[in-house]
């Protein structure tokens, strides 16, 4: 990318400062996290901000959580439950965004604010209803019922973002392909997803972590063995008196790892999309 | 027969009225081209007309048949956009054949189909390329082309050439006059250029404020402008307007006379100051400010000696001063 600035060095001297300040601020925690999970429990307690060394080094925490054959299970469950409901919320989100931004309709902006509220209304709140809901239809214990959850809870933001980058698709391109025939399912999936990634991607990422986070819904609607999630996995080493800090710690590291990866899978897509437009 | 008929074309958007009953018949094989200032309503009419809109009311026929309702994909048209709207994903053959595709053409008869075009508007070296690996006048070619194999009986354009460079548009206008005359298909053009309209319409359809003000051949619109708003519109620079006392002394609300109808000399009917020369070569464009009248262009052929600063009259040639009434209509006689 080349692009010249205008700006003086002083201003980007500060802006990068507080950059790097920002950064230090979110990863601080996850490195500490991090470099705890491989030092014996003393070290932890001893000096909490210092690297392993050869005497403190210990894999006490990794062979807890893996030696208990079940965090396998956890990290399977979570697994479907976020990408099932990323699916969700990325397909159901763009077929909605589309049809706001392409279609004009009776009640189509009150329709679009309405799918929208739910950004400023926290979906816990209906937990007790959610509940009520989940033991009526007979879905407390799986993964459907976490699916639904996070896909209702996901859409708002999904459905906002990609009705603006729906917007800046080419009304030619839809045009000319429903002069050659496309139906509009086709012209969705073949010609608008496509030139959608970058906002995708970005939704994506947006809506995967705290779905892979969460720890309320998996405590209240699906706490049994089968469905347990990581984070709700993790809870066994916490407990009311002692806690297993090592398997903790090594249980929350391991627990990175599935979203690192998504998140670099997602990251080339998501650059391009948060820039989009920014620079041209 | 009719190739496209429009009757009584009406479109609101919300409260706001954009075409107010449309009226139009073109004969097969015509060119038609639609001029009028942004916002008049031509690309409205002309998605209309492609069914990518509904009228509010009215009728649109096509080859005789009621059109009403009918998608765009079965009205036997084709359109080429001013973006290109090239398949960002798919070659230059498999933009040409898709809607081939879709209707089901068998496959052999895509290919020489494809062929064909490809062969009329030299394409076949790209025919692989992906449109973001062409130039902004092959993208347009290849619009063109996928326009084309479809062998619509009705074409329509708008502003096909716009976003291309004047070199370049030059080269494609004339393109585009040659493929009408092989094809003798019917084409429905939108564009702002004077040129352009001037040049490949059989028929130049002028519209204002949704309605159709004139529609004649070039020359007829030229030399016969049925409004005031038609004589400025069509011819380049645009027609000298008077009103006033000028005006009333020949019984009319306003007078004008094109820029190439002045004649410049020592003395004549007004008489002002030279504020600006643009020397062509071919032509030498004056611009006169008169007192208590305004400024004029005169645009006179050849290089001619006046410079800034010379005061010269003007006089209209004979019977080509054009007299209009109160409502904006030409008057005869
Ligand atoms: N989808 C729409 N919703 C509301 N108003 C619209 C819509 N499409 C067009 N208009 C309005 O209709 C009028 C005519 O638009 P149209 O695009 O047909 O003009 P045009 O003659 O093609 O102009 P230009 O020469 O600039 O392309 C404009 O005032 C425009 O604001
Ligand atoms: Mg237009």
């Amino acid at each position: 990318m080349m692009y010249t600035t205008r700006t003086s060095p002083l201003t980007r001297g500060v802006v990068h400062l507080v950059l790097v300040a920002y950064t230090l601020l979110c990863i601080g925690p996850v490195l500490l996290v991090a470099i705890n999970s491989f030092k014996s429990r003393a070290a932890i307690f001893r000096s909490p901000l210092s690297l392993p060394d050869a005497t403190t080094f210990d894999l006490i925490g990794y062979r807890t959580v893996l030696g208990q054959g079940v965090f396998a299970r956890y990290f399977l469950n979570s697994m479907i439950v976020t990408l099932g409901s990323l699916g969700c919320v990325l397909l159901f989100g763009a077929m909605a965004a589309f049809a706001l931004s392409e279609y004009r309709f009776k009640g189509n902006k009150l329709l679009g604010l309405y799918l929208s509220l739910g950004i400023m209304v926290p979906i816990r709140l209906g937990t007790v209803a959610i509940l009520n809901m989940m033991v009526a239809s007979r879905l407390v214990d799986t993964h459907l019922a976490l699916i639904l959850i996070y896909t209702a809870q996901g859409l708002p933001v999904a459905v906002f973002i990609l009705s603006e980058f729906m917007q800046g698709i080419s009304k030619d391109l839809k045009d000319a392909g429903r002069i050659d025939g496309l139906s509009e399912y086709t012209i969705f999936f073949r010609l608008v997803l496509p030139l959608m990634r970058p906002a995708v991607a970005t939704v994506a990422v947006f809506t995967m972590i705290p779905i892979w986070n969460d720890l309320w819904f998996p405590l209240i609607v699906a706490p049994g063995e089968a469905t347990k999630t990581v984070t709700l996995g993790a809870q066994v080493f916490i407990g009311q008196f002692v806690t297993n800090w090592n398997a903790v710690l090594a249980a929350l590291t391991l627990a990175i790892v599935p979203v690192l990866v998504l998140y670099l899978l997602f990251s080339r897509q998501l650059i391009r999309g948060i820039t989009a437009g920014a620079v041209k | 027969m009719d190739s496209l008929q429009l009757q009584n074309i009406r479109k609101s958007f919300g409260s706001m009225d954009v075409l107010k009953g449309v009226e139009l018949d073109v004969t097969r094989g015509e060119f038609v081209v639609f001029v009028g200032p942004s916002g008049c309503g031509k690309s409205t009419l002309l998605r209309i007309i492609a069914g990518l809109d509904d009228q509010t009311s009215g009728d649109v026929r096509i080859d005789g048949k009621l059109m009403n309702g009918v998608p765009p994909a079965k009205r036997g048209i084709a359109m080429v956009f001013q973006s290109y709207a090239l398949y960002p994903h798919l070659t230059v053959a498999k933009n040409m054949a898709l809607a081939l595709t879709q209707e089901g053409v068998a496959k052999a008869e895509i290919d020489t189909r494809v062929a064909t075009a490809a062969a009329m508007l030299r394409l076949e070296a790209l025919l692989d390329r992906r449109p973001s690996e062409l130039s902004g006048g092959q993208r347009q070619r290849v619009a063109i082309g996928r326009a084309i194999v479809r062998q619509p009986s009705l074409f329509l354009f708008d502003e096909p050439l716009s976003n291309l460079d004047a070199a370049l548009r030059g080269g494609t206008r004339v393109e585009i006059a040659k493929l009408h005359r092989q094809l003798g298909a019917t084409m429905v053009y939108v564009t702002h250029d004077q040129i352009e309209a001037m040049t490949l319409a059989d028929k130049i359809v002028v519209m204002n404020g949704g309605v159709v003000e004139q529609v004649g051949r070039p020359l007829e619109l030229y030399n016969r402008p049925a409004t005031k708003f038609v004589a400025g519109f069509i011819g380049s620079p645009a027609m000298n307007f008077i009103d006033g006392a000028t005006a009333a002394r020949v019984n009319a609300a306003a007078v004008g006379v094109r820029p190439e109808h002045l004649v410049v000399g020592r003395d004549g009917s007004w008489s002002g100051t030279i504020s600006h020369a643009e020397h062509l070569g071919a032509d030498t464009m004056l611009y006169v400010e008169v007192p208590e009248i305004g400024l004029f262009t005169a645009r006179i052929p050849g290089d001619v000696a006046h410079d800034v600063g010379d005061i010269v009259g003007l006089t209209p040639q004979e019977g080509r001063l054009y007299r209009f009434d109160r409502e904006g209509r030409t008057m005869t006689g």
